[in-house]
């Protein structure tokens, strides 16, 4: 894992530099562009600096309140609609990289937590509350809201066409090793 | 026993702080990146790109938002930066969905910790979601 961030660290530095170099290739190509390319830059940064301040109050209570512990105790119990609300509210909760959360989501596979809980678990990862002021900031309340529902209550289809795709698969694959024999 | 468990609101803040100064290259590479090319690629590009077809923009949206990756805040960023270029609304949002949900450069690690056939299988339904989702949003906020 040591390594694995000491590369995505030094990954990020590779990428400003990257887009620094593509700067400089702008202003050789194009030295015109150079102040409408600042201007707008400087304009933007200024215009998300002061939600830094809400993301970072909302990942210190996320990070307070929600551990790994908490989650295998109500997703490890297979309790119907309950395990649907706690998939729901754990992935919008969870934070960090995602392969964080691979060992626990593959110790509770292993105990038998559903498949379909786990996609919809992961799923909802993808909405990050720490950065739902930078979507509102973007995009307004209104789309911020009606994105995030639509893609929190989708989260259990989701959940279960995955299950129902691996099923088949897995079906697949059983009748045409039951036919070699 | 106290309210406030202040070690532990102490390694809260540690990891939070230590979360977005981990992500500040990102985030000054991508603003940057998103205004290179606003100013340097025309409206006119995207919009041949995007043609305003309602499902065909929000699956071209959604394989570009599977193709790229990184932190949701950069999606955002370059789905406002879309938007601003003239690509429709299903499109962007088909785009940020599936920034968030389908992860093909993770699929490797995916498919290590919960199995191959489940990595593939949760991508390929986030897929279709994020166009199912995009088309959703943008017709309830029609609604609205």
């Amino acid at each position: 894992m040591n390594t694995k961030n000491k590369k995505s660290s030094k990954g990020k530095w590779v990428f400003l530099g990257f887009v620094l170099l593509l700067l400089l290739v702008t202003s050789i190509v194009d030295a015109a562009k150079i102040q409408p390319i600042l201007k707008l830059y400087s304009k933007t940064l200024l215009q998300i600096a002061p939600i830094f301040i809400l993301v970072y109050v909302i990942m210190v209570l996320t990070n307070y309140f929600v551990n790994n512990n908490s989650l295998k105790k109500h997703l490890g119990e297979d309790a119907g609609s309950k395990a649907w609300v706690i998939a729901i509210v754990s992935g919008i909760l969870s934070i960090g990289p995602v392969y964080m959360w691979y060992p626990l989501m593959h110790d509770l596979q292993k105990k038998g937590v559903k498949d379909r809980f786990i996609a919809t678990f992961l799923y909802n990862r993808g909405i990050k509350l720490q950065w739902l002021p930078m979507l509102i900031l973007y995009f307004g309340l209104k789309y911020s809201l009606v994105v995030l529902v639509v893609m929190a209550v989708l989260s259990i289809p989701q959940g279960i066409l995955t299950e129902k795709m691996i099923q088949k698969i897995k079906l697949f694959n059983h009748k045409n090793n039951t036919l070699k024999f | 026993m106290a309210l406030i468990d202040f070690h532990k609101l102490k390694i809260s803040h540690k990891k939070a702080l230590g979360g977005i100064i981990s992500i500040g290259p990102i985030i000054l590479g991508v603003l940057l990146l998103v205004s290179i090319i606003n100013v340097m690629i025309p409206e006119s590009f995207y919009t041949k790109v995007f043609t305003g077809n309602l499902w065909l923009d929000a699956l071209k949206g959604s394989l570009l938002g599977s193709l790229l990756t990184g932190n949701p805040v950069t999606g955002y960023i370059l789905g406002n930066g879309f938007l601003s270029a003239g690509v429709s609304l299903i499109a962007v949002t088909s785009f940020i969905v599936a920034w968030t949900t389908v992860g093909l450069v993770q699929l490797p690690a995916e498919a290590l910790a919960l199995g191959k056939t489940f990595a593939i299988y949760r991508n390929i339904s986030a897929f279709i979601m994020a166009i199912i989702a995009a088309v959703l949003s943008v017709l309830i906020l029609q609604i609205l």
